[in-house]
Parts: C-alpha cells; structure tokens; sequence
C-alpha cells in the first residue's frame, strides 16, 4: 500500500508552528487551525513524555486515530516533525527521517534561514516536494 | 612523529618534499562554516552590493593562496603567463582541487571580446543555500568569483570577476555563471604576445 500524507507539520522548540504543508486530500486546515493543532501536539507531547510509567520516554511517536494516523519525530534540539497520514500506514519513521535530513541539509545549511523562524527556502520546498508527492504519495521509494 | 625514520627526521624542513595534504572535507562541515561566513558578514553590512564585496573578498585572500600552492604542487614552480591557458588553469586546476570536479564549461562571450564565463549547474557553495526573494539577484557565488579574481590578480591578469544566476530552460534551478572581463592591459599584452 502506498503512503498517503494528509498534512506536514513542523515545530520549533517552542511549540510554534515554522512549516506546515497540507497534501489536499483530506483534513484540510485553515492558518489558525494548523496553529492551534501544532502548539496542542506540542503540549500533549510534553504532558506525555511525564505521564509515561516507563522512565526515559521521550513523548508520543505514533497517535492512531479511526480515520488517520499521526507519526511524530523529535529531533535533539526539540524540534518536532509530525505528519498526518492514511490509517495504517506503513514505513513513516523511515519518511519522518528523510524529511528531517532534508531539514538539516536545506533549512539549517541555509544563511539566511534565521532558527526557530517560520522556513522559507526554495531548496526545502523542491526537495521535499520529490519526497511526498503532490497528492501526499511517497514520491522517491527505496531511497 | 611516528613511523618516521631517523634520517627523515633529521632532514630540514624546507628539503621534505611539500605534501599532498588533505584533499577533501566533508560537504557538510564546509557548508555550515560557509553558512556562518555568509551570516557574519550579514551582520556587518548595510546593503547586499556591500555583502557582496565582502563576500569577493573572502574569496580574494584563498585564490591568492591557491594560486601560490598550485603552481608549487602542479605546475613545477611555474605559472601561465597566456590569457588561454591561466583561464583553463583555473577551469580544471583550481576547480579540481577546490570543487573536486572540473568546471562543467569554460566559454568566451559573444559580445565582448574581454569577457569569459565559468558555468556550473550546481555551484557547491550554494548547494544549500536557498536566497530569498527580497535580495534579488543576489549570489553566494561571488565567494567563488573572488577566489576566480585572485588567482587570476596574482598571476598578473586583473580582472573584474561578478557571479551571476542564469535561468536554464527545463531546469528548475538556474545555474551560476561566473563572468570575468579582463582589463584593458591584459588585453593589450596578449596582442603584443600574438
């Protein structure tokens, strides 16, 4: 079964939103929505990463939902990739760690990417674009 | 020293046969230290043309450097003294050993007879580097201009060296054109030469 990725959410340490790409098909949100969903998974992460009973979590990495699936990454710095997806779909930490390759190679390469600001590079734009497709297909498979 | 011979030792610095050196970095420690270069230099300026100069200038101080060692390592202690074969010095030498790679072409321009271009689809140092719309035609390659400008400076050829972007049809990115116009001497000299 082919991935399909209904939006990409990146966060700062912060929790404020820097980036978010949705993929048209389904769960389309406006600005404030995408803000809002973005600084509440940052909390939730937060809140559970101390609830955990198992020492050392380090926060939700997959929330599974009746409709969709939400696979989060957090990297050592704190900020967080997350994507909402299909139900079931296979391989997102795999995707999850490409997309934050692309992050380090073209946001933070960037000099004039100011950190923790909202992300606008063309190169960002273009490569993850041949990653997850127009209509939220994993473009570049085996990879 | 370890493994080194006794008589090796003892042999004076300037009889040790000069080095190779380290021939490679890894991409993206250079692209951070470059990244950081361009930042610094942001802060300390008012004007992009300003960033621009001071990039060059960067650039200015390593061509002057590569041109020194390269004609040690390369070229025997010598040095090209024709208009031709310095360009294609710093085409495939400088290039080589700076890029790793040969420059993917080297042209005349058509309508002057003192200018030529250095192309490269993808210039390294700005293989991260996205430039945001407000700084218009603005170019990290300028870093690269100046180092094109102080090989060619001391080895006797002034030149005014600028970089620009020029759109390829069917590409996504334009590549980065390097465009160099010799002075009027340089042009002169070479008539005299035949």
């Amino acid at each position: 079964m082919a991935a399909t990725v209904y939006n990409l959410f990146v966060i700062n340490k912060s929790g404020g939103l820097i980036f978010y790409k949705d993929y048209g098909t389904h769960g389309r949100l406006d600005t404030n929505d995408s803000l809002r969903l973005a600084s509440l998974w940052h909390s939730m992460h937060a809140i559970s990463s101390q609830l955990s009973p198992v020492g050392g979590c380090t926060g939700i990495e997959l929330l599974e939902a009746d409709t969709f699936d939400l696979h989060c990454f957090q990297s050592l710095t704190g900020t967080k990739i997350f994507v909402t997806t299909e139900s079931g779909t296979p391989g997102m930490e795999n995707m999850l760690r490409l997309i934050y390759e692309l992050y380090t190679d073209y946001v933070l390469k960037n000099p004039f990417y100011e950190v923790e600001m909202p992300i606008r590079c063309e190169l960002w734009d273009l490569n993850l674009a041949q990653l997850v497709r127009k209509d939220g297909k994993a473009g570049l498979t085996g990879r | 020293m370890i493994g080194v011979g006794r008589s090796k030792q003892n042999l004076n610095v300037v009889d040790r046969p000069l080095g190779k050196g380290k021939t490679e970095v890894l991409l993206s420690a250079f692209a951070f230290l470059f990244s950081e270069l361009v930042q610094y230099n942001q802060t300390r300026v008012d004007n992009i043309a300003e960033l621009e100069r001071r990039l060059e200038d960067a650039g200015y101080a390593v061509g002057i450097r590569m041109l020194e060692l390269l004609c040690h390592r390369e070229k025997g202690n010598r040095r090209e003294t024709r208009l031709l074969n310095i360009l294609s010095f710093v085409h495939s030498t400088v290039w080589k050993s700076l890029f790793g790679k040969v420059a993917d072409s080297l042209e005349k321009g058509t309508e002057h007879e003192d200018e030529y271009m250095i192309s490269e689809k993808e210039l390294l140092v700005n293989r991260y580097i996205s430039v945001p719309k407000d700084m218009g035609a603005f170019n990290c390659g300028a870093f690269v201009a100046g180092v094109v400008k102080g090989v060619l400076d001391g080895a006797g050829f002034p030149a005014r060296v600028t970089a620009h972007f020029v759109a390829v049809e069917g590409q996504p990115r334009p590549r980065t054109t390097i465009l160099i116009k010799f002075s009027e001497e340089v042009l002169q000299r070479e008539a005299r030469l035949g």
